[in-house]
């Protein structure tokens, strides 16, 4: 029975999914190119042609050729080779921070909402204060007070995003937690967490997926946004906004290829992301369709 | 087609581009009305009544298309006048007022700037002047104190007050033809009957030819002189009140009246009227869009070429088996 | 009048809640200031304890935080490691830089992508509504350091059109005498031309490149909020009683689209000051968010913490005047 309607329910969703897909090329493009970043953050590595730590000094600052598609930087290094390994970590920093503060904030903003009260009061002051600050500094700041390493641009991005989480969590507790079924399982004898884990949190899933899907694009620029400014990655790890940083310097004199591509693949990235997070808005919530 | 008439719609036929294809919303519309008349539109939601009422005024959807047909305003064909000739008309000679008071006033502009707008609009003046005939367009809908109303933001009155702005709104420069499209459906029963009250006075006093647009047949048997009864998109009945409910000849009418508790003459006879309007967006809608609903129904429903025909002096129907 | 001072008064706790956080947040900042002189090898441990000592680094944190706030209370924002001026001072100096090029580039940004949502929402399906939603999807996926290294690639080395990327004038040219301390707005105030049109050409690119950043979530949100509005029922009726179209679109539907657009523009401005440091740093513009971020580097935290204060600051007063722009337009919010 369980199974039955969880199937029918599976196979409604894909019919949606066919449809938004046919019915919206651009939903599609956004799964196209989510699929190519995909392939280039597991595969790259293999598929570099070149070594991408590897110095050339005789190959230096040559432009865009057959050997090397996106020519080379100061050090003779692929740049093709860097922007294409570059994708892993760029991509990992991103899911990281919004996997952290997906999770975290959802858990805070359900406890918030469902307990309510001085807590509850208390918390949405200090979201307030947080948000006073433009997120971006509020980062670099963090960054520098936690200490300039990969795992603290991810905290930090991961805890500017937070309030977000926290305020949609909260909200949609807040509607569900005096309806009907939750009454119910109170009365049963559910505690708070059981109440919490198994008949809220699995309820604000869909909403907090979407919202998900919309902030990688966002953190995967904040994060490039940092490395650009030298904080978190170090060189000569590749990084997109590392090497748009390295590049920066060769821009006046004409060698555009260094900070063009890198700048591309981080454009592409957070364009598919954006698109992504549109489609799966309309397929996980059909009602917000326009 | 009466001469004198100060509205005359003829087979008027408006289409809605949907994305599950075409929907003739209205199919050959046709009725007169005479000036200082009251007319009443009457029938279900979904029938075509406020589609009929928009495209006389022009504010029809972008998706709505005028296919055929003609709206003539004193013998001018409306929809033959070009868009700047169209906006002068519309307000000055015919007006319209809506079913939710409230949010069809602008909520940031006060009663007497908006008032204010239409008077600039269609009989430019002083400041001074203008602002003496917003008052006196409040005070012709008896509200009170109109000093202090005229400074008044929609959300500071009440949905009763709103239409009396919104009927002043739509008088204050005296046209020949207006169109209540559901006036006092957003507002409680007593405050309808005052409005319904100020409607019918109004419309004496100014010799103002109104079309009453309404599902409730029992408050358009109260205050209009004539009632068309519309079904899916198509006229299918008009006659004198009296007439109509002494006689009526369509199937649908006399459904529609056997469905009206206060015009039943006992509980036993309240009959709701079974199945409901037919999809209109089908290919094979038949001639007599009734005719599925219809215990009266004969082969010769089925024939091409329905029309509204005479049925005695100023009553027409469009059936092929009245009653 | 009694309203905005209650508004006043609501972000006060706001406020302290940020005084707080800066506090915090530098005082976990890595790197004791002493120790970074210590690298200095001519100093001795009793200069490093002095050093800990003039700074207030040896007393207890509740005790560092009042003295903190007691200093505060007096403008005093502390004393900058890296360039020995008052960090006060210092901000100052940088404000004015930071403040022309993010107004310029935000009424630039309003400058279009108001017209443009306006247009879209009134053709919907247009060319004109297509281009809106382009921009809308592109200007967000464009990471600001990159729209102005291209920007630079394409105007100044390629087409040789705009000046050499190094900040708010030719530093041959002599400034104009400081009344605004915005630089082309002094210019143009004394007259002198020939350094307003250098002025000018220097805040363009860096202008354009936040502008960019700016146009997406303006014209999104002014093609939705117009859309919205243009479908309302007053708009119907404004349109039956034979208002002109202009009265209709700006008097009746434009007024109330403002309303949900005067949160964003707030929104948006609060982002410009945080893109704000990496387009400095693109352009070498000398604003306060290139020496924060030096500050940063050089392990320097009053300027850092003055610096988030300020932006804050900054942040609180944008929304106080949106919510007093809301107030203005809509007669609702005013009974609160």
């Amino acid at each position: 029975m369980m199974s039955g309607t969880l199937s029918l329910l599976f196979r409604e969703r894909l019919r949606v999914m066919r449809y938004t897909l046919s019915e919206n090329p651009v939903n599609m493009l956004a799964f196209v190119l989510f699929g190519l970043l995909a392939l280039a953050a597991l595969f790259g590595p293999m598929l570099a042609p070149h070594d991408p730590l590897a110095t050339n000094a005789q190959d230096a600052l040559q432009a865009p050729s057959a050997q090397y598609w996106f020519g080379t930087d100061q050090l003779g290094r692929d740049v093709f080779s860097r922007v294409l390994v570059a994708t892993r970590l760029d991509l990992l920093i991103a899911l990281g921070a919004v996997l952290i503060s997906c999770v975290v904030g959802s858990v805070i903003g359900a406890i918030l909402g469902y307990f309510g009260g001085m807590l509850d009061a208390t918390a949405s002051r200090v979201v307030d204060v947080l948000m006073a600050f433009p997120l971006f500094v509020l980062a670099m700041a963090l960054v520098a007070a936690l200490g300039n390493t990969v795992m603290n641009v991810i905290y930090a991005t991961a805890i500017i995003n937070l309030p977000f989480y926290i305020r949609l969590a909260r909200a949609e507790v807040n509607v569900r937690r005096n309806l009907g079924y939750v009454e119910a399982a109170r009365v049963g004898g559910s505690g708070h967490t059981r109440i919490l884990m198994v008949f809220l949190l699995p309820n604000i899933l869909s909403p907090v997926v979407i919202q998900a899907s919309v902030n990688l694009g966002w953190a995967v620029l904040n994060a490039a946004g940092l490395s650009f400014l030298g904080l978190g990655v170090r060189p000569p790890t590749p990084e997109w906004g590392i090497m748009v940083a390295e590049g920066a310097r060769f821009i006046t004199s004409g060698e555009w290829w260094i900070a063009l591509f890198p700048g591309l693949a981080l454009m592409v990235a957070v364009f598919a992301f954006n698109l992504l997070g549109d489609a799966l808005r309309d397929i996980l919530d059909p009602r917000l369709r326009t | 087609m009466s001469a004198e008439a100060l509205l005359s719609v003829r087979s008027l036929s408006v289409n809605f581009r949907t994305r599950s294809g075409t929907v003739a919303v209205l199919d050959r519309v046709t009725f007169d009305v005479a000036p200082g008349e009251i007319v009443g539109i009457v029938g279900e939601s979904g029938s075509g009544k406020s589609v009929t009422a928009f495209a006389v005024m022009g504010i029809l959807d972008a998706a709505a298309q005028i296919t055929s047909g003609e709206i003539l305003f004193e013998g001018r064909n409306v929809l033959a006048m070009g868009a700047r000739e169209r906006d002068a008309w519309r307000g000055s000679e015919a007006s319209i007022i809506f079913q939710n008071p409230r949010t069809a006033l602008n909520p940031i502009r006060t009663a007497g700037e908006q008032i204010g707008d239409v008077l600039a609009r269609h009989v430019p003046d002083t400041a001074t002047v203008i602002r003496a005939k917003v008052l006196d367009a409040l005070r012709q809908v008896r509200i009170p104190d109109p000093e202090k109303r005229a400074k008044s933001y929609p959300f500071e009155l009440s949905g009763g007050l709103c239409q009396r702005i919104g009927i002043a709104m739509a008088l204050s420069c005296s046209p020949k033809l207006l169109i209540a499209d559901e006036p006092t459906t957003g507002l409680d029963v007593t405050t309808q009957a005052v409005i319904m009250d100020l409607i019918r006075d109004l419309a004496h006093e100014r010799n103002l030819g109104t079309v009453l647009i309404t599902h409730d047949l029992a408050l358009a048997s109260e205050y209009c002189d004539r009632i068309v009864v519309m079904h899916a998109g198509h006229v299918v009945e008009a006659a004198p009140v009296a007439e109509l409910f002494a006689h009526p000849r369509h199937p649908y009418t006399t459904r529609l009246l056997r469905s009206v508790p206060s015009i039943a003459d006992d509980i036993s006879q309240l009959q709701a009227i079974s199945g409901s309007l037919p999809d209109l967006r089908r290919s094979d809608l038949p001639p007599c869009r009734f005719a599925e609903r219809c215990d009266r129904r004969i082969p010769a429903c089925d024939a091409a070429g329905l029309m509204l025909e005479a049925a005695g002096p100023s009553h027409t129907v469009a059936c092929r088996n009245p009653l | 009048m009694s309203r905005i001072l209650w508004r006043l008064l609501g972000s006060v706790p706001t406020l302290f809640g940020v005084v707080v956080a800066t506090f915090l947040l530098t005082r976990v900042l890595p790197g004791d200031p002493a120790v970074f002189f210590a690298s200095n090898p001519s100093m001795t441990a009793e200069d490093i304890e002095r050093v800990r000592q003039s700074l207030g680094l040896d007393k207890s944190l509740p005790e560092q935080f009042l003295i903190y706030l007691n200093a505060l209370l007096h403008g005093d924002l502390g004393m900058s490691i890296s360039t020995g001026l008052p960090v006060s001072t210092e901000l100052m100096n940088r404000l004015p830089a930071s403040g022309e090029l993010t107004i310029f580039a935000f009424v630039l940004a309003i400058a279009v992508a108001i017209p443009l949502g306006v247009l879209a929402a009134l053709r919907p399906g247009s060319v004109i509504d297509h281009a809106c939603r382009l921009i809308a999807t592109l200007g967000v996926s464009m990471p600001t350091f990159v729209t102005g290294l291209l920007l630079i690639y394409l105007f100044y080395y390629l087409l040789g059109v705009a000046p050499e990327p190094i900040g708010r004038l030719d530093p041959f040219l002599v400034d104009p005498p400081q009344v605004t301390r915005l630089i082309t707005v002094d210019a143009l105030l004394a007259g002198d031309l020939e350094t307003f049109w250098a002025a000018l050409r220097q805040i363009i690119l860096p202008g354009v490149t936040m502008a960019l950043f700016a146009l997406a979530p303006l014209a999104r949100m002014t093609r939705a909020s117009m859309l919205g509005a243009l479908s309302s029922e007053f708009v119907r009726t404004a349109r039956a009683n034979g208002l002109s179209r202009s009265k209709v679109v700006f008097t009746y539907a434009f007024r109330n689209a403002m309303l949900p657009l005067v949160t964003t523009l707030a929104m948006t401005f609060s982002y410009m000051l945080g893109a704000n440091v990496l387009v400095e740093r693109v352009f070498a513009w000398p604003g306060v968010g290139a020496f924060a971020l030096d500050s940063l580097i050089s392990l320097d935290y009053a300027p850092l913490q003055g610096f988030m204060l300020l932006m804050a600051g900054i942040f609180i007063l944008v929304n106080l005047v949106a919510d007093l722009t809301i107030a203005a337009i809509d007669p609702r919010a005013g009974l609160k």
